[in-house]
């Protein structure tokens, strides 16, 4: 800032006027500084009114279905101009914290919750399942379009136990398809992940090498081969297998979807060879019993033409509400998920609840007070 | 003769030329105050944060004591932790970066101040090696994925297939791995690397280089023998900030360096960094994982610590011995 000078009498000319263009300056730079103040001002006024009177509903949890909530989030705040509901992607086991330390109003997670977090909440927790997914295994192999994987060779390659391409167990299930003689780089998730846990239920409940090894968790110790790298994210996950000639890793089915990666046909139960597909994914889905506390497992679906790797994945509400308000528009909201935010499932790459699902985790919603 | 003594008998009232006022005085101690307060602050700040961070990794640090650092799994299903091939991945890939970073670093430094170009390029040149200084990590691990990676691939196949009897080239590049990452960990410390020494070598006199040529040094004797030396102190300050940047660097060797714990002396592995490890474990780590995580954190300031007192170290042992040459 200029400090302003009382010009004297005493003083030459010149340091007069300099002195002059001085304060001018001074004068410019104060009207612009009080300008910047008042559009503050006022900016901050209006965004303050228009937030003020809204609800404010605030979520925070799973990466994996983040895409179709965050759709869902919006088109609902949308059409309902006094209610705002925020979604904050952390991962499922940050969710599920803040949700114990009642910093959010709901939460979301692949991984539900075990008895142990339950407990630790005294209002009692409604689960509910709103969406489902399949994760696919993705590779990068140029002049491969098609591969097919049997159940004892996946594990094995994901355990560094077939380590070539080549390998006559994986030719036994592709006749007439060429594999070039190739290392296998598999990737894997280097953060802490839902997708990894729905993984490894899933390789721990047909591998017995599997679930006596790196068993089930949202991170496992993976074998250690300098072929076994680590990215984080799905995103990261997708964007090494596509750059990698020879990878193989395991993704979320929106994320191949978007990103064309090619997927594996895995064989099934009954051992028939399944694309990723919504059909594959309702077909196992509908096997599926929901107990009362709608905590349900699919590590080894049923049905010829089930595919293998399914998981719904739940939202996390308090059964008791302080605001009763609160408690309304939660279950409103839920009842657009349900209803109208299914339609969307297909398009973003997620599996659609089935019916008698849907009606299930409706009447179930009536919970939330 | 009798002179007046205080000035204010000689001043008129109304001219610029007066001793302070009780509001000067006040405004004076008032910033001197805020400028002492700050100072401490500072200082306090880094105790805080050490504080903080030791505490919450003394549990972890009673219970594993140095089993941790000399460990090699991570699991954390059966809770055992270690975090050797971390220590290991931070410093090779630092060390590696430096090398590289800091030779071109220090070449460009005495290209742009030795009067190799005219005055309008130097200045382009400056500009655009401090641009890189702004570009944000995340794209600099994007591009490695996407750019890097691919480019170096026919050379580290290469490298592998008639060199890999050698312990750094023993394996194939699997994507992400030590090779890649050390590359743009160099270039991400090279503007730091370059600004500083650019500033050590303007720092000298000109008289200094003058006697050189005066003595009928060529004018790269002159630079390699004269001035480089003479700059010795401000480059060695330029090679450990940059290196400590490499050690603490997060996002890029987070997506690069492949996460996986190997302890291998191969360029081309997949490896993983004490940095990469907190930001990637961090946000779902259950209770018993945050005391483990705390305890890498306070390892990786304990290594950043012995890295700049032994910088200052030897500048100071090397500024005893040999600097006044």
């Amino acid at each position: 800032m200029v400090p302003s000078v009382t010009i004297t009498p005493l003083m030459p000319y010149g340091a007069a006027k300099q002195l002059t263009i001085l304060s001018e300056e001074h004068m410019k730079r104060s009207t612009f500084v009080k300008a910047a103040v008042m559009a503050l001002a006022l900016t901050v006024a209006a965004g303050s009114s228009a937030i003020a009177g809204k609800t404010r509903i605030t979520g925070s949890g799973a990466s994996f279905p983040f895409p179709i909530y965050s759709t869902w989030f919006k088109i609902y705040s949308r059409a309902h101009k006094d209610i705002i509901v925020d979604y904050q992607s952390k991962g499922s086991g940050a969710g599920i914290r803040d949700f114990i330390n009642h910093t959010v109003d709901f939460a979301a997670s692949d991984a539900a919750m075990n008895d142990k977090e339950i407990a630790q909440v005294k209002e009692g927790v409604q689960l509910l399942p709103m969406i489902a997914g399949e994760i696919v295994l993705s590779y990068n192999l140029k002049g491969v379009p098609e591969l097919k994987l049997s159940r004892d060779v996946y594990p094995a390659i994901f355990l560094g136990k077939i380590t070539k391409w080549n390998d006559p167990a994986i030719a036994k299930s592709n006749p007439g398809v060429n594999l070039p003689d190739l290392p296998i780089t598999v990737v894997h998730r280097a953060d802490s992940s839902g997708t990894t846990f729905v993984f490894t239920t899933h390789l721990s409940a047909i591998s017995n090498d599997w679930k006596n090894g790196p068993g089930i968790g949202k991170t496992v110790k993976w074998a250690s081969s300098s072929k076994m790298v680590a990215a984080p994210k799905n995103a990261g996950v997708t964007a090494v297998i596509r750059q990698t000639p020879g990878a193989i890793g395991y993704i979320e089915y929106g994320y191949a979807k978007m990103a064309k990666v090619p997927m594996v046909s895995l064989q099934n139960k009954e051992g028939n060879y399944i694309k990723p597909s919504m059909k594959s994914g309702q077909a196992a889905l509908a096997n599926a019993k929901i107990p009362a506390d709608m905590r349900v497992w699919l590590p080894n679906p049923d049905g010829k033409d089930s595919y293998p790797i399914a998981t719904y994945t739940w939202m996390l509400f308090y059964k008791k509400y302080a605001d009763p308000k609160k408690a309304a528009i939660l279950k409103d909201l839920v009842k657009f998920c349900l209803h109208d935010g299914q339609k969307m499932a297909d398009k973003l790459g997620y599996i659609p609840l089935p019916a008698n699902v849907v009606k299930k985790v409706e009447a179930a919603s009536h919970n939330i007070q | 003769m009798d002179l007046p003594v205080t000035n204010q008998a000689v001043t008129p009232e109304d001219s610029i030329c007066q001793p302070p006022s009780a509001g000067d005085k006040l405004v004076d101690k008032i910033f001197r105050a805020l400028t002492f307060a700050f100072a401490w602050l500072t200082l306090f700040l880094i105790v805080y944060i050490v504080y903080r961070i030791g505490g919450t990794a003394l549990p972890a640090i009673k219970e594993r004591g140095l089993g941790f650092l000399t460990g090699t799994t991570w699991d954390p299903n059966q809770q055992i932790y270690g975090i050797l091939p971390e220590i290991w991945g931070t410093m090779y890939s630092s060390l590696l970066a430096l090398f590289i970073g800091g030779f071109f670093g220090i070449a460009i430094a005495v290209f742009l101040t030795q009067d190799f170009l005219p005055h309008k390029i130097r200045i382009v040149l400056k500009s655009t090696i401090e641009l890189l200084a702004a570009i944000p990590s995340v794209v600099y691990g994007l591009w490695g994925i996407f750019v890097l990676i691919p480019l170096i691939r026919p050379l580290a196949d290469w490298l592998f297939v008639h060199l890999g009897w050698l312990p750094f080239f023993s394996t194939t590049l699997s994507g992400p791995g030590m090779f890649p990452a050390a590359l743009v960990l160099s270039i991400m410390i090279l503007p730091t690397v370059a600004a500083i020494s650019q500033d050590a070598l303007s720092a000298i006199p000109a008289k200094i280089k003058e006697a050189a040529f005066g003595m009928g040094t060529t004018r790269w004797e002159a630079i390699l023998k004269v001035l480089l030396p003479t700059a010795a102190r401000g480059i060695f300050g330029a090679l450990v900030l940059g290196l400590g940047r490499a050690l603490g660097e997060t996002m890029a060797l987070a997506m690069l360096v492949g996460n996986s714990n190997q302890l291998t002396l191969s360029l081309f592995s997949p490896a993983n960094t004490l940095a990469a490890l907190l930001a990637l474990n961090f946000p779902e780590a259950s209770d018993l994982e945050i005391g483990v995580l705390m305890y890498a954190a306070v390892i990786l300031l304990v290594i950043t610590l012995l890295v700049n007192i032994g910088g200052e170290m030897i500048i100071s042992y090397s500024e005893r011995s040999g600097g006044r040459k």
